[in-house]
């Protein structure tokens, strides 16, 4: 087995943060008065906690790896890049890295407003480590993928926010680092261009046999893209291994830890029993019998990773949902057009005993899904959803 | 492989800094690039700012001279005395404050690439070259003008210049570092900028201040700490042909404080970078 191109041992990096306590009432005296005891008192105002963004991690990445590095938001992921990239360092542990690091932590850093296109090209060439020949060398290669030719000489200030991108990240796909460190960028551009960028990357990867460290929310992207998974959880590493076997966990860490007896399945309708994109999809929320009298509303919700609401549906608006029934056991959703196409989606669930009263129990996150974008091309149009045709029925014991 | 080992642990400062400075020397050059692209770009006139900013400077300046009735030696145009003073003057003014503010006006590149960070304060100096370049040729324009015929001394220059730039990048290195955790000094720079230039033989020469009866001789030494005087006394020398003095003792005084500054400026600067990108 080839020998590990980056080691990391134990890694650790803390934080310090000051609260400011703070008092009920706030008068311009009092600020005032603290602002004078300040200046000869500062700590007593102050208490510090140490907030640890990495905490004992370690793992090794051999050459040619495509490593995704996963988590939810603050789980360490961009500080762990930050410190392989040099650009922080590690307050404990350590990292042993044998080759040239190129990293990709935001598109277009560097990039001066003012300037062209052309000469941001060289400008954000040198920042991120090529020499004048090499950038001069791959120029119309760059060009090329950014596809703006026609604009090589106006100021990046007067671009669209898509060229802008799709601007700076050629010129970042264009590096020959032996070690190429990529955080989340592809969220911003279009799925067009996502699908792209993965390619260019993957050709960088197999091709020329460099190794890939990338973060992102985009489980789809992951997939694709990465054989192997780092999982980080709140600064520890919660799992390390082959993306497929990874990646459940992930979904996993983000259900809600008890689910207080409640059972939600997603099952696509698709005769081919396979997520499709376009294709309907049944929503079943199952309680033990007895647990919800007949007639309460069950409301779902479905949100693209990104924040962005899909469709949410009210079981007591709908017309077949039949609510006089015996000893309930549940309800089932069945959504015709859920519009899943290609994005992680979560299901928000809440139950109630009428409309008039707040949720008597509301599990956020219940269920995460990746349809995946099997059929993609053949659907496009599905991407647009205008009104979710549903049904919903109650579920007996 | 082993050629380009990184090891990272807390407190080891990196091992091939200077050979990483060296490979990043592309870098050096297209942030100073970048700069003068960018500095005159809508303005009016442009680069005429890099002429005009000069001769307001020499004109003030030569006014307060003869309005003070500064010394001038011999058969030298006040003009040009004075002009010999400014140039290296506004060099150090602009290098130091733009040096000193240079890692936070460029904190979106801290906190996303690496490369030795020290790159950045001196790429701001060497576009305040390009602006002394500029102004030395309209001093020489000035010698033109009087028929002022300097002496084999203006060889000399360059070694001059280099004492300005220790000084400039000594200082500029400490109060950029100081600057990414106290903000405190970007009040402080233009104070000092504006001050120095009152304690700098512009307006006057070293020979008002080593004459003057007011000032008694036992402090006289505390003017020559200015890591200016030195600087502005060779200029004056080597581009007047040696009519004004260089003071020996001064002259030595004040080289060993731009030297002593840079030392100072380099080993702070080392020591904080690292976290710059956590404090920015």
């Amino acid at each position: 087995m080839a020998a590990p191109i980056i080691t990391v041992e134990q890694l650790g990096k803390r934080f310090m943060l000051r609260h400011q306590q703070q008092e009920r009432y706030t008068a311009l005296r009092d600020v005032m008065a603290n602002r004078v005891k300040g200046l000869f008192q500062r700590k007593a105002q102050e208490s510090i906690e140490e907030f640890r963004a990495l905490d004992d991690v370690s793992f090794t990445v051999n050459a040619g790896d495509r490593v995704g590095i996963i988590g939810r938001n603050g789980a360490g992921k961009s500080t762990l890049l930050k410190i392989l990239s040099r650009i922080t360092p590690p307050s404990s542990g350590r990292v042993t890295i044998d080759g040239r690091v190129a990293s990709l932590l935001e598109v277009g850093t560097g990039f001066h407003p003012e300037l062209t296109g052309r000469e941001n090209i060289f400008l954000n060439g040198a920042i991120l480590g090529m020499s004048r020949a090499e950038i001069a060398s791959k120029f119309d290669e760059i060009v090329a993928f950014a596809e703006v030719e026609q604009f090589l000489d106006t100021p990046v200030k007067r671009y669209s926010s898509g060229m802008y991108v799709r601007l700076a990240f050629a010129v970042a796909a264009h590096l020959e680092p032996e070690i190429l460190v990529v955080d989340e960028v592809l969220a911003v551009g279009d799925a067009d261009f996502q699908r792209k960028c993965l390619g260019k990357m993957r050709e960088i990867s197999t091709g020329a046999g460099r190794t890939i460290l990338f973060v992102s929310h985009n489980m789809g992207a992951i997939r694709a893209f990465c054989d192997r998974c780092v999982l980080l959880d709140r600064g520890r590493l919660r799992a390390d291994g082959p993306t497929e076997k990874v990646l459940p966990l992930y979904f996993g860490l983000a259900k809600n830890a008890e689910h207080k007896g409640i059972k939600v399945t997603a099952t696509p309708m698709d005769p081919s029993g396979e997520w499709v994109a376009g294709s309907a999809m049944a929503i079943e929320i199952h309680w033990e019998p007895g647990r919800y009298a007949p007639g309460w509303h069950a409301d779902i919700a479905c949100y693209t990773m990104e924040g962005q609401k899909l469709f949410a549906l009210q079981s007591h608006t709908m017309r077949q949902f039949d609510s006089s029934a015996g000893a309930s056991r549940g309800v089932r959703f069945e959504v015709v057009n859920p519009g899943l196409i290609d994005h992680d989606v979560r299901l928000d669930i809440g139950l109630k005993p009428n409309a008039y009263v707040p949720y008597d129990t509301l599990i956020e996150n219940a269920l995460q899904l990746t349809p995946g974008n099997k059929g993609h091309e053949e659907n496009r149009l599905a991407d647009v959803i205008l009104v979710p045709q549903a049904t919903c029925t109650a579920l007996h014991a | 492989m082993s050629k380009h080992r990184i090891v990272l642990e807390p407190g080891s400062a990196d091992r091939h800094y200077w050979r990483d400075l060296w490979t990043y020397r592309g870098l050096f050059g297209f942030l100073a690039w970048r700069d003068i692209l960018v500095r005159y770009k809508q303005t009016a006139i442009g680069i005429a700012w890099s002429v005009l900013r000069p001769l307001l400077t020499l004109g003030t300046m030569a006014f307060l001279g003869w309005l003070f009735e500064s010394q001038v030696p011999g058969d030298v145009p006040r003009l040009l005395l004075v002009a010999a003073a400014t140039l290296p003057w506004t060099f150090f003014s602009t290098a130091f404050s733009e040096a000193s503010n240079s890692l936070i006006s460029n904190s979106n590149l801290l906190t996303k690439v690496y490369f030795p960070r020290m790159i950045v304060p001196a790429s701001t100096i060497i576009v305040c070259l390009i602006d002394f370049v500029i102004a030395l040729a309209l001093v020489l324009a000035l010698m033109v003008i009087y028929r002022f015929v300097p002496d084999a001394r203006l060889l000399l220059l360059p070694a001059f210049l280099l004492l300005a730039l220790v000084a400039a990048l000594g200082s500029g290195l400490l109060i950029a570092a100081l600057n990414v955790k106290y903000r405190d000094f970007r009040y402080i720079v233009p104070f000092i900028v504006q001050f120095g230039l009152y304690v700098s033989p512009v307006a006057f020469t070293s020979s008002d201040i080593r004459d003057s009866a007011r000032i008694p001789d036992a402090v006289k030494w505390l003017y020559e700490l200015n890591p200016m005087v030195g600087v502005i006394d060779g200029f004056r020398w080597c581009l007047l042909g040696g009519r004004t003095e260089l003071h020996a003792q001064g002259f030595l005084l004040s080289g060993a404080v731009s030297v002593l500054l840079l030392l100072i400026g380099i080993l702070y600067f080392r020591k904080t970078e690292r976290g710059f990108a956590d404090v920015i």
